[in-house]
């Protein structure tokens, strides 16, 4: 895993797909691809409301990745300095291998270059001390930019609170 | 080698009718990316119509020059006209029509919103009465029940989600339909703690958040209302001080609200009677900081207009008026200590012509701020109460939202002329003799504007970069007509510069002070009235009035009895309609980012209502009304009431030229046949459609 992480807050998140355009917008990707998404999974009765779940799916940026082993021109990589997974477009023949290899569906094919590009988790604007277009975006800032660290612990805090919130339910 | 230049600017959204604060980065004269005004919405948040403009920016697939009609009205046929030649051919119409009828005989209809001064400055100027909006399909019960109640329309007070406490949410689908800065409001109130309750006639995203949830029959939501107010008055739970202080025609209301118990309501909505006096206990422990949200669209019913004004009620019995969490008068820039901002609308002299859709004289409880806009092809077409022979329509499509296109458009269709302002195609611009393209939000520069609130500002809209093709501002396009017409002296500036000027000597800024946050405050601080003395109630009684003067002057009941919502005929379903996050009535659907995440809306139908009639999910379904038929695909639910089907607003656009979106989806207004009519709050009862579904 990267340096990074993107935290999802499930009780901010109202599945409004802001972060899906602002990324598409700010990568200038075509129709079809697109390098993040929110899954509606729902709804579902809980506690005699339905729910509904939304769940972010970017890159995962992992430590050891699926596509980077499977590329077999060096094309997809790990960038040294924090671990961002990308794609370096010249070295692409387009053969796909990292699409079938990734267990998430993250590599997107991209049409129009006849190459495969995906989610750098922006690395141009972190580069320059911002953060990616669908965290800064977003409209309920449901998304947060946090380390593996944080994000553990913003997690377990989360689900702590769940566990109040849902005896007030009964 | 070039250098790349990037720089940021400060503007205000227009493609809904929310208008956020957004700031361009623009990158070699291109727009880079829109985001949220971080100075106002407290970080680069933005929903996804809004960012997605950058898309629309680019696009070919809209108005990219003026075009005169060459063929028979909504042929298809256009010629590509210079400005001079459109506005030459729009000005000798209305010369030559205006002479002949008088300036009354010239309508001109918007989206309504703060931007309005340029338009209906020239409207006025040219002498006619006749301004409306879209408000007939959206707001008008509520404005006009608040006019009644408190002498104010509903946009003069604010929702404070900041220190809400508890609030029911009547269909109001916050976090689908919505705005930036309130859905993130309202997801921090619930991060805090806040309560909500929800009640729609189907579920939603924002049913998904609440603590309770109720599918309640379209209507019977006044009945639940009814309910509560029973309770809180006969258990005395309101909150007297400010009932005392503030409310007249509580005696009227007790006398009215007596038969209508939490057992009756039971009976009526299927919530529990012991379930309504929870609530109304609830409601009165977090007294004054509710919020009792009804939202904007609220062209439900006919008699929608009571269940609005029983809100209001319920927020007088709350004392929630001005109270921290509750409703928050907006202050403006006399209460900073400024002299307000310079309208054009003020410069011409007043029409005294009476208004083409019977405000102010055939309905006097109804304001004319917003109008009727379904009286408009009756006006035309029987020429009552006086020929109207010219139609401008500013950013504005009738013939998707209001109900009944084909009896809209039987009226235009009669017109002498028939002219259309856009940035995109729309139904009525391919049937209108011209259009006029305006350049969109990002490439013009609009008048400032003084946005109330507990804490006023001024705002502007900024142009960011160069138009891509041959559109042009408002302000040049009033100016040139406003010059060809003679009334040119209305409108004293050369440029948006000197327009700005103008409009801010007597406040003492100017144009540059906005560079900086892109907007100007004018108070440091939240400014809130006193509560005791000095609310601003602009009633004849200067009281919140629960039986209202100006409907007893007109003959109107203040509490007629409750009146059960007819169920549908046999075989047959209530059509209701909703938005989501990434469109906005249909102007949205020929956007590729926003087409490619919704291109096609679907048809919600109860799961044991589609078992009856052998329709599975994503099935097609032909749904048919009054000899007009379409498919669509449907999506079955448990979670809607069985009496009603539900689809996406605007979808099943019928302009060729914008191919994602052309016929894709159903058409619902199609399926709202007779439906202009005016309800006693002003609204077209939307809902009263009926529809029959079988397998297509």
């Amino acid at each position: 895993m990267s340096n990074y992480y993107i935290y999802q807050d499930q009780k901010r998140c109202i599945g409004c797909n802001a972060c899906e355009v602002h990324c598409k917008t700010k990568n200038d990707i075509s129709v079809g691809p697109s390098f993040c998404k929110i899954i509606p999974v729902g709804p579902k009765l809980s506690g005699g409301i339905p729910r509904i779940n939304f769940v972010f799916m970017p890159c995962f940026h992992c430590e050891s990745p699926w596509c980077v082993s499977a590329c077999p021109t060096g094309a997809m990589q790990k960038r040294a300095k924090d671990g961002i997974v990308f794609v370096d477009p010249p070295l692409c023949v387009g053969c796909k291998s990292c699409i079938t290899a990734c267990p998430w569906g993250t590599p997107q094919w991209n049409p129009e270059t006849g190459k495969v590009f995906k989610c750098d988790y922006c690395k141009d604007r972190i580069d320059e001390g911002l953060e990616p277009a669908c965290v800064t975006g977003c409209t309920t800032a449901a998304l947060k930019w946090v380390s593996p660290a944080e994000s553990s612990r913003m997690r377990r805090e989360f689900f702590a609170k769940t566990l109040v919130d849902s005896k007030s339910y009964l | 080698m070039s250098v790349s230049t990037t720089k940021k600017i400060f503007s205000v959204c227009a493609t809904c009718s929310v208008r956020c604060p957004i700031e361009v980065e623009v990158e070699n004269g291109a727009i880079k990316h829109i985001w949220g005004n971080p100075h106002l919405i407290g970080g680069r948040h933005l929903c996804p119509r809004g960012t997605a403009q950058k898309a629309t920016q680019a696009d070919t697939e809209r108005v990219q020059h003026p075009m005169i009609r060459d063929g028979e009205r909504g042929s298809g046929k256009w010629k590509k006209a210079s400005w001079d030649e459109a506005l030459d051919y729009v000005a000798d119409k209305l010369k030559t029509i205006t002479d002949k009828y008088g300036g009354e005989s010239v309508v001109l209809g918007d989206r309504g919103g703060p931007f309005t001064d340029l338009h209906k400055a020239f409207i006025k100027a040219i002498g006619s009465p006749n301004y409306f909006n879209q408000h007939a399909t959206c707001s008008n019960s509520v404005h006009n029940a608040h006019n009644g109640i408190a002498g104010q329309r509903r946009n003069t007070v604010t929702y404070d989600w900041k220190n809400c406490n508890y609030a029911i949410l009547y269909s109001r689908n916050i976090i689908e339909s919505l705005g930036t800065k309130e859905a993130k409001d309202f997801i921090d109130a619930l991060e805090r703690g806040m309560k909500f309750i929800y009640t729609d006639a189907r579920w939603t995203y924002t049913a998904a958040k609440a603590d309770r949830f109720f599918i309640l029959r379209p209507g019977t939501e006044y009945a639940l209302n009814l309910g509560l107010i029973n309770v809180i008055v006969r258990e005395k739970l309101y909150d007297a001080e400010f009932v005392n202080d503030w409310v007249v025609g509580m005696k009227a209301l007790t006398a009215f609200v007596e038969p209508y118990t939490p057992e009756w309501a039971e009976k009526e909505t299927g919530v529990s009677s012991k379930e309504i006096i929870t609530i109304a206990h609830e409601l009165a422990n977090a007294k004054p900081s509710v919020i009792l949200n009804q939202g904007w669209m609220t062209a439900r019913s006919s008699d929608d207009y009571y269940f609005r004004r029983s809100i209001y009620i319920l927020y007088g019995l709350l004392g929630a008026y001005e109270a921290p969490g509750g409703l928050l008068f907006n202050k403006n820039e006399t209460h900073c200590g400024y002299k307000p901002l310079r309208k054009f609308v003020n410069l011409p002299p007043k029409v005294e012509k009476k208004r083409f859709d019977g405000i102010g004289w055939k309905y006097k409880h109804l304001s004319p701020d917003y109008g009727l806009g379904q009286m408009l092809p009756y006006a035309i077409l029987n020429e009552d109460p006086y020929p109207v022979k010219a139609f401008i329509c500013y950013r504005f499509d009738p013939l998707s939202s209001f109900p009944d296109p084909e009896a809209f458009k039987e009226g235009l269709m009669k017109l002498d002329l028939l002219v259309s302002v856009d940035i995109n195609f729309s139904h009525i611009g391919w049937i209108s003799d011209v259009i006029l393209p305006e350049a969109m939000h990002l490439e013009r520069t609009d008048p400032v504007i003084s946005k109330g609130g507990p804490k006023p500002a001024l705002w502007i809209r900024k142009q960011a970069v160069e138009p891509k093709y041959d559109s042009k501002p408002k302000w040049w396009i009033i100016k040139q007509l406003a010059e060809r017409l003679g009334i040119g002296q209305y409108f004293p500036y050369d440029s948006i510069e000197t327009l700005i000027e103008w409009q801010l000597k007597d406040m003492g800024f100017k144009l540059s002070d906005f560079d900086e946050k892109g907007y100007i405050g004018l108070t440091p601080k939240q400014i809130l009235f006193d509560r005791k003395t000095d609310l601003p109630f602009k009633t004849p009684t200067k009281k919140l009035e629960f039986v209202s003067s100006i409907l007893e002057e007109n003959g109107i009941s203040s509490f007629p009895p409750y009146k059960s919502p007819e169920p549908p005929p046999d075989g047959n379903f209530r059509l209701i309609t909703g938005k989501i996050a990434v469109h906005t009535q249909g102007t949205t659907l020929n956007n590729k980012y926003l087409n490619e995440i919704q291109s096609e809306n679907r048809l919600w139908i109860n799961t044991d209502e589609a078992k009856k009639l052998g329709i599975e999910d994503t099935d097609l379904v032909e749904v048919s009304c009054d000899g007009v038929s379409q498919n669509v695909r449907a999506a079955v639910t448990d979670f809607i009431h069985p009496e009603v089907v539900y689809t996406l607003h605007g979808y099943g656009r019928e302009i060729p030229l914008q191919t994602r979106s052309y016929k894709k989806g159903l058409r619902d207004n199609v399926f709202m046949k007779g439906l202009l009519e005016v309800s006693v709050g002003g609204n077209c009862p939307i809902a009263n459609c009926f529809v029959s579904i079988k397998k297509a």
